[in-house]
């Protein structure tokens, strides 16, 4: 019988009895998130900056491509990478399925498009206030980048925030390209999935427990910064 | 009055100058030449074409029409806007920033470090004590006292500023023009807009005047305030509305 006694239980004997299991699925589920948003956001804050102050040719279709992308079922991600990195794929050869690499690759692919669409935004609307003080200053655009990513840097804190919940949460790609091999591909998503399937609902549901507090704390850690820093900088 | 050591200003050449935007003419053909290490005044009633002939002239906007060119090198320059933009970090990093990315700080300060030149510029405006503040939690005059001396680390051959005063108190105001003097000694050649009479009356030495977004006329301040030529400039001293 599933009651949220029991759940909640089971979900604080697995943490304060520090299960080794339990530890390395939580350890490996931070580790490829935090890889994947780290390295997408390396990519997509200068480029979402760069769409900001470039206008060519094909500008609003790229806007619109990427923030259509935002909504990429995690799936199809998943399945695109998985076509790259199969025995029969073009980079079969680098033996990368079903390894947290190939787990980061897939969430890389999640996460890029919704930090570099929302920092295209923020780096926007702040370039609206300082393209006069920046140009008077004979700054190039390229030099421009780094200024405004490091003056919207609080409301960037909040869009790498949005991709670490996009992938941290997300379980259609981890599955299809990691397979939740136990202990090496296995995260938290894909074992609530496993646990739910094998009627374990009182695992599952402490799983869940522990992602959502670990998600909060993270989120509560980065509110703090943000809005200590807001009043502060004003 | 100009400090001797400085070379000469170029001169900027404004020919033909005009400015259309989406069929609206902002500014009409304008021919203008800005000569000598002057403190030129550009005033005309509101939305007369003030900021934007300023700003075509500082490089800031490409005119629609006409060409802006310096005589000789392009001469190092600087513009104070009416509200003053200034970067999300403290009031010292706002100065080490531009000290950062150039390479022309003044020569009093060159031999110093970036964050000693910083506060020595902080110090002549009155703002040591605020070093560590961030700079968008000053307060106005304090802000565009900062913009000054932002401003004065970039060591303009031509500072341009934009009603640099027009949010400000009177105390406030003193400041700026003061910094304004300032900058003339050192030999640098102002262009500022201005709607206050009176503030125009005291910087002065030569007056342009728009109205209608058209130049109206290039006068020198004595002849300007007392018999200007255009009946406009006229009514606009006499403190008539002029539309």
């Amino acid at each position: 019988m599933l009651t949220s006694d029991n759940a909640f239980g089971t979900a604080l004997a697995l943490i304060l009895t520090m299960d080794s299991a339990l530890i390395s699925i939580v350890m490996l589920s931070l580790q490829v998130s935090l890889t994947a948003v780290m390295a997408a956001s390396l990519i997509a804050l200068p480029l979402g900056a760069a769409l900001a102050l470039w206008r060519f040719p094909g500008h609003n279709a790229v806007i619109v491509a990427l923030n259509a992308l935002m909504g990429l079922p995690p799936v199809v991600a998943g399945l695109c990478v998985y076509l790259l990195l199969s025995r029969a794929g073009p980079l079969g050869e680098w033996g990368l399925l079903f390894t947290p690499t190939a787990m980061v690759v897939a969430q890389v692919i999640l996460v890029l498009p919704i930090i570099a669409a929302l920092t295209r935004q923020q780096v926007e609307a702040l370039y609206g206030e300082y393209a006069e003080q920046l140009n008077s200053l004979g700054l190039t655009r390229l030099r421009m980048i780094p200024t405004l990513l490091w003056d919207a840097r609080f409301g960037l804190i909040t869009v790498i925030l949005a991709g670490f919940g996009r992938a941290s949460a997300e379980v259609g790609a981890v599955m299809i390209v990691g397979g939740n091999i136990d202990g090496v591909t296995r995260v938290m998503t894909t074992s609530i999935v496993l646990e739910t399937s094998k009627g374990n609902l009182p695992m599952a549901l402490g799983l869940g427990i522990i992602l959502l507090a670990l998600v909060t704390l993270i989120n509560a850690i980065a509110h703090m910064i943000g809005e200590t820093a807001k009043r502060r900088l004003g | 009055m100009n400090a001797h050591h400085t070379p000469p200003v170029a001169t900027l050449e404004l020919d033909n100058v005009g400015f259309v935007h989406r069929g609206n003419t902002l500014l009409k053909p304008t021919t203008l030449r800005l000569s000598g290490c002057q403190r030129t005044l550009i005033m005309g009633p509101n939305g007369a074409g003030k900021s934007l002939l300023m700003r075509l002239a500082h490089g800031l906007l490409t005119p629609t029409s006409g060409t802006v060119r310096w005589q000789g090198d392009q001469p190092a320059q600087a513009m104070v806007f009416q509200r003053p933009v200034l970067l999300r970090r403290s009031a010292l990093d706002n100065l080490t920033y531009v000290l950062a990315i150039s390479k022309v700080a003044p020569p009093e300060l060159k031999a110093l470090p970036r964050k000693a030149q910083a506060m020595s510029a902080l110090e002549k405006f009155g703002l040591a004590h605020l070093a560590k503040r961030p700079a968008r939690v000053l307060s106005g005059g304090e802000q565009q006292r900062l913009a000054l001396a932002r401003a004065w680390l970039l060591n303009p051959q031509v500072l341009f500023l934009d009603e640099p005063t027009s949010a400000l108190d009177p105390a406030a105001i003193k400041a700026v023009e003061d910094a304004v003097l300032e900058f003339h000694h050192r030999g640098t050649r102002i262009i500022m807009t201005t709607h206050d009479l009176h503030q125009a009356r005291r910087l002065a030495d030569d007056v342009l005047f728009l109205h209608n977004n058209e130049l109206l006329e290039h006068t020198p301040a004595r002849h300007f305030f007392t018999a200007p030529t255009s009946r406009e400039a006229g009514a606009f001293i006499r403190g008539e509305l002029v539309w």
